[in-house]
């Protein structure tokens, strides 16, 4: 079990700006009436997506058997992730304390049956408790078997999601990064006058397959990506993150460890941005030239914006034209908030409440810069809140996460998905064509009048 | 007689175990105005709540404890108290169900002590029912811990008849269904309607046709943290009332014996109700209850299932099917198969039961789905039956599957499925009909080529249309 010390280093994150303000992103959940996942969730979140690893979570059937195979995520090769993996501990186990056992040979298992390239093992509440020895199960096992074995010690009790995305960070850095070194670069990579510069990005996921969108652009300028952490990552690609010049810190802060430790150990420069709206996919390539100080490359973005911009604003025109004027209420946690924002902005669209519950102080600042002093900012992210402050602010949807789907269907009111679980990837440019669609289809539904209107022969005078 | 096999590897690969606080949860969603609390971390609670939404494409009321690090090691049953009063305070439920989970019982709560604690420190919330009930996550599966919730609600919520005296027909025409965990909102929703179709009023326990069978809500909705349809707690309490009970599922024996013996209402059982004989002995027991004949238009939907038999016995004989879910569930496909002609070769079960006995196959694994498809591969199956999960084994075993039971996140109107009766037999002879026609390549004749052929056409060619369309001019 990890020590109340470990823990509160963990969360006293020193580059997380929600430890300045009076305001605090990881209070203490209160009985009775709480909502989200635990620290389990969150790191299991944060690493699923790496691809060839056999990813085995140490506890009773309910941490793995109720959530397995549950997201967006998606791989451009090894599928082994998908498999749900569980020592799933019996009574006896736990009584008898045959946990550890069970564990080793549960890794044995995973090893000769599926070969991966190596294997997570993700601790749980009851193993916790029991005090199995994860880091010297993993370690024996290492040795044992030839293959790495990384402990990811993670029990659902030690708090929330955003506390399990950095004990997975967290595991990544002491264990994983810097263990290899980069491949050379293909040779059919070479372009005449493109100096390659190598990248990292933390805290995208590949919903849908979205970063597709986006490498394409990264491609063309020469950007290599040593690692995703994690949507459509491989192992050794995780190794080698050390070597990066840059690392961007996609729309989250909740692994902000790993870049700040990335800076602090390895000098590697980073900044957090966002592939959500045209501004900030701009954006986020001009940051990359700043921080790599490359004047060919940030001729060579600009060049790049200027086309895909124009490229993508004529394929909006016919849209923007659609949902300009439409009102939005968003509900998001944090950092998503105002990338979203800026997303429907370029679309004409006003938003005119966001959620602030997981915001920080600068996020709010940076919300009211890019929509003005009067938007609602909302806290009370209830579904009786919601519905009351769409209807207050007259608007035309909600996009929220998927928590709060069944609440606007339940209510009647047009909705879009915009977490971790959805079915459509809405990050580059192009994503942008892929989210006003989503939008129109519900917003623009013949549905509403129909699911709203009572029989005939109950309103028949 | 079926032989369990008890899992005999370390590690489990594509669990089919959904776990017990889940079950329970579930059961608890089917009585109205009603809130499950899972004693536990957060987590347990928001895995559950995800399972649940993917799978009703619907709202779930579920609440948490929040056990963090100091409860988890100092204890946490003022958690309890603490959440019972916030719950109660806030949402003015009808009844909040305290469900156990693997961290709570490992860390030794006494959650009936908590309860006691409760009423003594906020008597004012007296009217609340609060139905604790111990699901560990390291015990049992789904259906478990939903008959423990069911064995639990009856014995906080019924009186018995030695104290209150015999009240049994005091309802004369009052008949209680205990429904079990495999029942579908739809099938209790015919259940219902069949019951109801004989003079009687039954009352279902729980009543997730009422709750989770998805309907759009009237105008002037407001959003509310509760179940909005089920069985009522006073319903509940007047189960003593009743002429009969009615358990449908072998898992749900114990609390129909329970009841029986606190009420001396006597107790009815089918462990199954598909396939024909099976819903024969549930019309003609309704018709024996209540004196009143058979409705003619159940006459006539056994013919249809009749014709329907008559149909699909080509495509069903000698079918070979794999099926992973829970023992109740299991057993009904195996009784189903059986009397269609077909063999049951592969059958997994996430914990065992009783009931595994009367499955018609000669070995039931304790397992995954890691099982499952070794054993279907090397039985050559032709077709699974199991929940969302089941459909990458069966791509790559090559065989169709009929999504059943839980969590049906990637097909919509999964869990609103009619499965019993004859209409919902019926209709299940004919997907697996047709799951079988898409499905017959194996048994095709390869095509031949003679060695002396004057085909030049050696490849078979499909036939697409042009892009764009040849002009014909007349």
């Amino acid at each position: 079990m990890k020590s109340t010390k470990d823990l509160k280093q963990l969360i006293d994150e020193p580059a997380c700006s929600h430890n300045k303000k009076e305001k605090s992103g990881c209070a203490k959940p209160k009985p009775g009436a709480t909502a989200g996942g635990c620290s389990f969730d969150g790191a299991q979140i944060a690493l699923l997506p790496i691809a060839d690893v056999a990813h085995i979570v140490h506890g009773p059937i309910a941490c793995a058997g109720n959530s397995w195979d549950n997201r967006g995520t998606r791989s451009s090769g090894s599928k082994l992730f998908r498999l749900g993996m569980t020592t799933d501990l019996t009574q006896e186990d736990v009584i008898m304390g045959r946990g550890e056992k069970r564990l080793f040979h549960s890794i044995k298992q995973a090893i000769q049956s599926y070969h991966p390239a190596a294997v997570f093992v993700y601790n749980t509440c009851v193993p916790a408790l029991t005090g199995d020895d994860i880091d010297a199960i993993c370690k024996a096992a290492a040795e044992n078997f030839g293959t790495p074995v990384v402990p990811v010690d993670c029990a659902g009790f030690y708090g929330t999601k955003n506390l399990g995305n950095r004990i997975a960070g967290e595991a990544m850095m002491k264990h994983v990064v810097g263990t290899r070194e980069p491949e050379p670069l293909p040779a059919n990579s070479y372009r005449e006058g493109i100096k390659v510069h190598d990248v990292n990005l933390v805290g995208e996921y590949n919903i849908a397959g979205e970063f597709w969108n986006v490498l394409p652009l990264l491609d063309e300028l020469g950007l290599r990506v040593l690692c995703t952490l994690s949507g459509d990552a491989r192992f050794h690609e995780v190794q080698t993150m050390h070597r990066a010049e840059a690392t961007m810190m996609v729309c989250s802060k909740a692994m902000l460890n790993v870049a700040r430790k990335m800076e602090d150990t390895y000098g590697i420069p980073w900044f957090e941005g966002s592939f959500y709206g045209i501004s900030d996919t701009s954006q986020a390539l001009r940051d990359f030239a700043r921080l790599l100080k490359d004047p060919d490359l940030t001729e060579r973005v600009e060049k790049l914006i200027a086309r895909e911009e124009a490229r993508i604003r004529a394929e909006l025109d016919l849209w923007r034209e659609r949902m300009k004027g439409k009102r939005v209420l968003l509900y998001t946690g944090g950092v998503k908030s105002w990338s979203v924002v800026s997303a429907l902005q370029d679309l004409g669209m006003v938003v005119v409440a966001t959620g602030t519950k997981k915001s920080t102080e600068e996020d709010k600042e940076r919300i009211r810069e890019i929509m003005g002093e009067n938007t609602k900012m909302i806290d009370d992210g209830s579904p009786k809140a919601l519905l009351g402050v769409y209807k207050e602010y007259q608007a035309d949807i909600l996009i929220a996460g998927g928590r709060n789907l069944y609440t606007a269907m339940k209510a009647k009111i047009p909705f879009l998905d915009i977490n971790q679980e959805r079915e459509f990837g809405y990050a580059g440019y192009q994503g942008m064509l892929e989210l006003v669609r989503q939008l129109a289809l519900t917003i623009e539904s013949p549905i509403w009048s129909a699911v709203r209107s009572a029989a005939p022969w109950k309103t028949a005078a | 007689m079926a032989e369990i096999i008890r899992r005999n590897k370390a590690l489990s690969v594509s669990p089919i175990k959904t776990s017990q606080p889940i079950g329970a949860s579930l059961a608890f969603l089917g009585i109205n105005k009603a809130i499950p609390m899972m004693h536990g971390s957060q987590g347990c609670t928001a895995f559950g709540k995800v399972f649940f939404v993917r799978h009703f494409r619907e709202p779930i009321p579920l609440q948490t404890t929040a056990m963090d690090q100091v409860a988890s090691i100092m204890g946490a049953d003022d958690n309890i108290v603490e959440g019972l009063k916030a719950i109660a305070e806030k949402s003015k439920p009808a009844l909040i169900g305290l469900v156990t989970t693997g961290l709570s019982e490992m860390q030794g709560t006494d959650i009936k002590g908590a309860v006691r604690k409760f009423r003594q420190t906020y008597p004012e919330y007296a009217a609340v029912a609060v139905i604790p009930v111990n699901t560990p996550d390291f015990v049992g599966c789904l259906e478990t811990g939903f008959s423990h919730a069911i064995e639990a609600l009856l014995s906080e919520l019924v009186p018995s008849a030695k104290t209150e005296g015999v009240q049994v027909g005091k309802r004369q025409h009052q008949v209680t269904i205990l429904a079990g965990a495999m029942l579908t909102p739809s099938d209790v929703e015919l259940l219902k309607e069949t019951v109801e179709s004989f003079g009687l009023r039954p009352i279902v326990l729980p009543d997730i046709g009422d709750s989770l069978d998805g309907h759009a809500p009237e105008e002037n909705y407001t959003s509310t943290p509760l179940t909005t349809g089920g069985t009522s707690v006073s319903e509940i309490s007047s189960l003593g009332m009743s002429v009969a009970t009615l358990v449908i599922g072998h898992s749900l024996r114990k609390a129909g014996a329970w009841l029986q013996t606190q009420t001396e209402v006597p107790s009815y059982y089918f462990d199954n109700l598909m396939g024909l004989a099976a819903f024969d002995e549930f019309l003609f027991t309704l018709q024996q209850i209540s004196g009143v004949a058979v409705p003619a238009k159940f006459e006539r939907q056994r013919t249809q299932l009749q014709d329907a038999m008559l149909d699909t016995h080509f495509m069903l004989g000698q079918m070979r099917v794999a099926v992973a879910a829970d023992p109740d569930e299991l057993y009904c496909f195996s009784q189903l198969i059986e009397s269609m002609g077909g063999e049951l070769v592969a059958a997994v079960v996430p914990a065992g039961a009783a009931v595994l006995e009367k499955v018609a196959i000669a070995q039931v694994k304790i397992g995954d789905l890691e099982d499952l498809e070794i054993m279907a591969r090397e039985k050559k199956a032709q077709l699974l039956i199991g929940n969302s999960h089941t459909v990458d084994s069966a791509e790559r075993l090559g065989v169709p599957v009929l999504r059943a039971s839980f969590p049906q996140y990637d097909y919509v109107g999964g869990y609103q499925r009619l499965w019993i009766g004859y209409k919902g037999t019926r209709q299940t002879l004919f997907d697996l009909a047709n799951l079988m026609l898409s499905h017959h390549a194996q048994h095709e004749i390869h095509p031949y080529h003679s060695i002396y052929s004057q085909k030049f056409d050696t490849e078979e060619t499909t036939h697409e249309p042009e892009k764009t369309l040849a002009s014909s001019r007349v």
